[in-house]
């Protein structure tokens, strides 16, 4: 009798984890692991157990440098997981020309996503030769200035409004022992604060003509020359953060550790997970004080093409829940982005993301970077402003070296 | 079959047909995966392959690329300072701690289990250790300072001249143990006799190891420097560890041009481009080397 139960539980444990593979489990891979991320993904995760289903969670530690090539390398080398995070854009781009990604055209039609999905610019990411691969989840905006109060009032001086003020604060700051400016050593942080100031200082027609028409006479030129000494202040500012995460420096700034750091919205959520209150405890300053425009990148699901009829299934259920209304503001509270309906009621947003949609409203809006550059033309972006910030590069050379890199960008 | 086999002269081709049977699957591994995936990388290095491979050739285009790149010139400078010194330093204390172990000393054994005992971490654990050890803000400098010196500064992880000497200090802390053991290996297999010799025409113990034991280990210096080279070349993880590249790109390595390039800037033609640059450097060092040595063995 004993033998039997033994026998049976046994069986049990070998029978339990495929009769689960069968009510659909869905492996979903994202760089979702920070405190405030992670905790935003769990209401992802758990509308989408709601729905019958399970979500199978694959969170790869280390930002997206490092867990988009395993991503790739899974659906190209024939694993494919149930879906996955990417910025939706050109990262992904291949892989839905090579036929690896699955056509979600018919849940959108069906849902309505052309309507309901504010600006549209985000579905036109998603859209390659007329058909839609991904479902946008979030607005992420590049274009903020976090400001410690804390750090101000220790060096004596008022929260500054923009950015020049910012400037002229920072030896005030340094004289306090705070690091004006926290900037972490992954490369992409030094280069999105780069498309940052380029954006509050040059302007939005600037921008577009850099980085959308890839115009190396105006890279070259005047207007992008002050950019860069902007970004000289930025680096002499940036002295003495070592740090490498974007958390650990946003840390820095939660803690008054540093004045400031001009990242994504993304940081709100890390602010929100240490108690602290926009407006109180920190300030935020989108288009750094100085031109309040927001760029429209994000994430978005992608998902890749699978042979199993249930799964397949389940990843139209998924597809649907990450727009669902209800999922749109619960993700997005927790994450600090903005929504991509325009139709779901934020009234518990805090005042940075009050800011936010204002200006989405307003359409003072540009495109990303990773919509706009692809993969290869991002990295050697990188390499040049990693190298900027950590050496004595003067300005002129690095603007010389920028243009070279917008002229043969693809 | 065997009367036919006695007739005639022995088939070359089926002499050791067992040994011969069983290499099989060596060879086919060395030919397909090694040789098979060289030539696909250089190959698909002259095509502007992004993200997944594609034959569409482009000439040289990627080689110029990569020669006009800033980092790539970083990176080959960082190798070529890292690979020098790494090398002379680790045969030079590997052999140094091999011969004072040799001097009969007591406790040999733990000692040797000490030295080896980095040599058994991987690269990623020991570049975290030293990356602690070398973080101005809990590691030596802060030591140093709470001791009294309060303007001692040793910082070379965050100071882009030398940062190249701190992933040295933390390889050759992980390496020498090897290089000792494999030294002593060979300082033991010198004849007892030898010793005897060189006492009794009153040689001085320098010169003695210097100009005759030195001499009589060539076989294990060889097979001490290619161990040591190989890990030169492929150094990757070491510095992903310490310093991810930084600050800035002064750390930066070839290895890990060729992966953040194929992978996370989706551009395979670069990344194949500055992989066949590396195994060409190799192939300038190696050949001439395999050939004097391979090549005078023969006649020997």
């Amino acid at each position: 009798m004993k033998l039997r139960l033994l026998a049976a539980a046994l069986a049990a444990t070998v029978v339990l984890p495929l009769g689960i593979a069968n009510a659909a489990d869905l492996e979903v891979t994202h760089w979702w692991t920070s405190g405030g991320e992670a905790a935003a993904v769990a209401e992802l995760a758990k509308a989408f157990d709601a729905t019958g289903n399970h979500w199978v969670d694959g969170a790869i530690a280390g930002s997206g440098g490092t867990a988009r090539p395993i991503m790739v390398s899974r659906i190209t080398g024939g694993d494919p997981m149930g879906a996955t995070q990417f910025n939706h854009g050109r990262q992904a781009e291949e892989l839905v020309q090579a036929g690896l990604m699955r056509d979600l055209t018919d849940v959108a039609t069906k849902e309505n996503w052309k309507e309901i999905i504010k600006p549209s610019s985000l579905l036109d990411s998603c859209t390659i030769d007329g058909k839609i691969y991904c479902a946008p989840v979030n607005i992420h905006s590049w274009q903020w200035l976090w400001l410690s109060n804390a750090a101000f009032k220790t060096a004596g001086v008022d929260v500054p409004k923009n950015w020049d003020e910012f400037v002229a604060s920072a030896p005030a700051l340094e004289k306090a022992g705070i690091v004006p400016l926290a900037v972490g050593g992954q490369p992409w942080q030094s280069a999105g604060a780069f498309d940052v100031l380029m954006v509050a200082i040059a302007g939005k027609d600037t921008f577009n003509k850099v980085f959308g028409d890839k115009d190396e006479a105006v890279a070259a030129g005047p207007e992008i020359a002050k950019v860069f000494k902007a970004a000289d202040d930025a680096r002499k500012m940036s002295k003495g953060s070592n740090v490498q995460d974007w958390n650990q420096a946003t840390n820095l700034v939660i803690t008054g550790k540093a004045g400031g750091q001009i990242m994504g919205d993304w940081a709100q959520g890390e602010f929100q997970l240490a108690g602290q209150k926009a407006g109180t405890d920190y300030t935020c300053l989108p288009g750094l004080g100085v031109n309040e425009i927001i760029s429209t990148g994000g994430d978005a699901f992608y998902f890749p093409l699978l042979k199993d009829a249930e799964k397949s299934k389940a990843q139209e259920v998924l597809a649907s829940t990450l727009l669902n209304p209800k999922t749109q503001v619960a993700f997005n509270l927790k994450k600090g982005s903005l929504p991509v309906r325009g139709d779901v009621d934020l009234a518990a947003a805090n005042d940075c993301m009050k800011k936010g949609l204002d200006i989405l409203a307003k359409g003072n809006v540009i495109q990303g970077t990773d919509q706009l550059l692809s993969a290869d033309s991002q990295k050697q972006k990188e390499d040049l402003f990693s190298e900027f910030f950590a050496s004595s590069m003067t300005p002129e050379d690095a603007q010389k070296r920028f243009a070279e890199i917008i002229a043969s960008a693809d | 079959m065997t009367g036919q086999a006695n007739a005639g002269r022995p088939n070359q081709l089926l002499r050791n047909l067992n040994a011969k049977i069983a290499s099989i699957p060596m060879i086919l591994t060395a030919v397909v995966i090694f040789l098979g995936g060289t030539v696909w990388t250089v190959v698909y290095s002259f095509t502007n392959s992004k993200l997944l491979p594609r034959l569409s050739f482009v000439g040289l285009d990627q080689y110029e690329r990569l020669w006009a790149a800033p980092r790539w010139l970083v990176s080959i400078q960082n190798l070529a300072i890292y690979g020098v010194f790494s090398l002379i330093f680790s045969l030079v204390i590997g052999f140094l701690l091999a011969a004072l172990m040799d001097q009969k000393i007591r406790f040999e054994n733990t000692f040797r289990t000490i030295f080896l005992y980095p040599f058994a971490l991987s690269f990623i654990v020991t570049g975290l250790v030293w990356q602690w050890v070398l973080n101005p803000e809990f590691g030596v400098q802060s030591v140093v300072r709470s001791l009294g010196w309060s303007s001692f500064t040793f910082d070379p992880l965050y100071n882009s001249n030398i940062v190249i000497y701190g992933i040295l200090i933390a390889a050759l802390w992980q390496g020498t143990g090897l290089v000792m053991c494999l030294m002593l290996a060979g300082l033991r297999g010198i004849d007892e006799d030898i010793w005897k010799a060189a006492r009794v025409d009153g040689i001085p113990m320098w010169k003695t190891y210097l100009f005759i034991i030195i001499p009589m280990m060539r076989a294990v210096f060889i097979t001490t420097l290619v161990i040591i080279a190989s890990g030169i070349v492929k150094v990757y993880d070491l510095v992903v560890a310490q310093t991810s590249g930084g600050p800035g790109i002064s750390s930066e390595v070839p290895a890990k041009y060729v992966y953040d390039y194929m992978f996370q800037a989706q551009n395979l033609g670069q990344g194949f481009a500055a992989s066949t640059m590396m195994l060409i450097t190799v192939a300038i060092i190696i050949v001439p080397w395999a050939y004097l040595e391979f090549g005078g063995r023969k006649r020997g």
